[in-house]
């Protein structure tokens, strides 16, 4: 039985006088296990399909399920399997940290859960601020508050919704390592982000969304196989070509090329000679998954 | 979930609404009590020698049991609609949304955590106003009936409140401009026998004159109508709050999109 299914799952919202459709027949499941990838753009529909997962909104059509458990029949069993890590730094500023994780817990039934709530404290490095307050903490604390709320009823799927926006680069550390240990452990992890290092160095298979819609669901080893192997890498402080511009990722003075074979890579050189250019720091190196995603994104058509 | 596990997640829910409250009392329950008492020595003095309604009943002594159900109602409405609407604002209610929590839940604790306020307020205004005239207990269950009832009202009304607003004015514009009106019209400070007949006709549309007058009843043992006609128009109008508030908690209304 999957850890999460979705089947042909679609949201239409109304907005400013029209229907808005966020999510268009969306279908994939995730394995017990998993550490799955949820990318796209923004406003692809990656919140949307998260929210009608834990409850916050209801689909137009389509069903999703947790360990088999429908998210709108079955309710109750479905989000005691859920552990959600909301993109929003929200926090109630009327409790000190312990109360938030004693309170969320009470919330699922379960009592006498101090010891897991001391684990929590600790792995997330939060055992200073037990007892303070949740406005005297930093954002990067409340973050973490907002990881432990999520795994206070222990859930054996948790749903991590762009947890590292905004955060600084020990807190992502942090993160990472307890949630990287939470999956050896055997939960299984949702994670939208949009850092795609981090999904590429974490998920073992990603789905991509696009004006929601899935355009790419694969191991993430055979979505980085599937593209161009090698990039084309250097600094150039004039314009390209318009031909070669066309097909290149700039950013500032650095330039990105795909380029599948050698013939390709000299076909590049030729060019940047002809139009009288100098490339600096030249270098070829293979693909990774931002390659992947912008090029699944460019390509209009598409969708499984 | 089990059905332990549903009671304990109530009760969660009912102990945080409480706990939020009491830990900013000197807000939600003394400054109350404070304004009680400044109604009670400025109407008190003003008017002890003016008015009478009951025989053998001084004004003050008739004015105390009105503002003592008058914090009961405001102080009710204000629980729940003020933690909603800031949960709502402040985004911290999907701690709550993710929860597997039934409408039931969410009814009983809101409502619930309102009574308790709006008991420990009107205990307290009573606690502090009842050294300043006498005041017997005729007919205590009325009392106890009333103030129950009509807290519970207010509680369910204060969460239709907080679901249906989408701002913290709109919130305020609900209390001034009904909760407001509402109570001051209802004979807190006179009895409604005294008005003009529209306006007495007019009182009598109004529930809460029923819960102040069947509370009254239980000091003085004396009401402008019957206990029992208070008691139907109460325990109706609480079913009738109750029952949209109940509906719109399970579609999710203004809370879940």
């Amino acid at each position: 039985m999957p850890a999460i299914s979705f089947q042909n799952v679609s949201k239409t919202y109304h907005a400013a006088g029209r229907d808005v459709r966020a999510l268009d027949g969306v279908s994939f499941d995730i394995e017990p296990g998993e550490f799955f990838g949820l990318l796209g753009p923004n406003g692809a529909g990656k919140t949307s399909l998260i929210s009608i997962l834990a409850g916050l909104s209801s689909a137009t059509g389509g069903h999703v399920k947790v360990h088999g458990h429908d998210v709108v029949t079955d309710y109750a069993a479905a989000r005691r399997s859920l552990g959600i890590v909301p993109q929003e730094l929200v926090f109630d500023p009327f409790f000190s940290v312990r109360e938030t994780l004693v309170i969320q817990s009470g919330y699922f039934g379960v009592r006498n859960n101090g010891a897991w709530i001391d684990e929590l404290l600790a792995g997330l490095g939060l055992a200073d601020k037990a007892h303070a307050n949740m406005r005297q903490l930093s954002g990067g604390m409340k973050r973490r508050v907002l990881v432990a709320q999520a795994l206070v009823h222990r859930p054996p799927v948790i749903v991590l919704d762009e947890p590292t926006a905004g955060v600084d680069v020990e807190l992502r550390q942090t993160l990472w390592q307890f949630v990287a240990r939470l999956n050896k452990e055997g939960h299984t992890v949702l994670l939208t982000t949009h850092y795609l290092e981090e999904a590429e160095a974490l998920c073992n298979r990603i789905a991509m969304l696009k004006q929601g819609r899935v355009v790419a669901l694969d191991r993430t080893t055979a979505l980085l196989a599937g593209t161009a192997s090698t990039m084309l890498r250097f600094k150039l402080d004039a314009p390209l070509p318009p031909a070669l511009a066309a097909q290149a990722r700039v950013t500032g003075r650095i330039v990105q090329l795909k380029a599948h074979d050698a013939a390709e890579v000299e076909q590049v050189l030729a060019a940047l000679r002809a139009a009288g250019l100098q490339p600096e720091d030249l270098e070829i190196g293979r693909a990774d998954l931002e390659d992947v995603f912008l090029e699944i994104m460019q390509t209009e058509s598409g969708g499984l | 979930m089990s059905a332990p596990g549903l009671l304990a997640g109530t009760r969660t829910l009912l102990y945080k609404e409480m706990l939020r409250f009491w830990k900013v009392s000197f807000q939600t329950v003394a400054a109350p009590v404070l304004t009680a008492v400044l109604y009670l020595l400025i109407f008190g003095h003003v008017l002890e020698d003016h008015v009478k309604v009951y025989d053998q009943v001084g004004y003050t002594s008739f004015l105390i049991p009105g503002l003592v159900m008058m914090s009961v109602l405001q102080n009710a409405f204000a629980n729940s609609s003020s933690s909603l609407i800031q949960s709502k604002i402040t985004g911290n209610l999907v701690f709550l949304l993710v929860t597997p929590l039934s409408h039931w839940a969410w009814f009983l604790a809101y409502v619930g955590a309102s009574v308790v306020r709006g008991v420990v307020v009107g205990l307290g205004v009573l606690v502090v106003t009842v050294w300043f005239a006498p005041l017997s207990l005729a007919e205590p269950l009325w009392v106890f009936v009333f103030a129950v009832l009509g807290a519970a009202m207010m509680g369910a009304l204060g969460l239709l409140a907080g679901l249906w607003a989408e701002k913290f004015d709109q919130i305020a514009a609900f209390q001034n401009f009904i909760i407001m009106p509402m109570t001051f019209l209802s004979g807190v400070f006179y009895s409604v026998k005294s008005l003009p007949p529209f306006w007495y006709g007019l009182s009598h549309l109004n529930p809460f004159f029923y819960m102040i007058d069947g509370f009254r009843r239980g000091f003085f043992g004396a009401s402008d109508v019957s206990p029992w006609m208070s008691l139907a128009v109460a325990g109706g109008s609480l079913l009738l709050v109750c029952a949209l508030c109940l509906h719109l908690l399970r579609i999710g209304y203004k809370i879940r999109h």
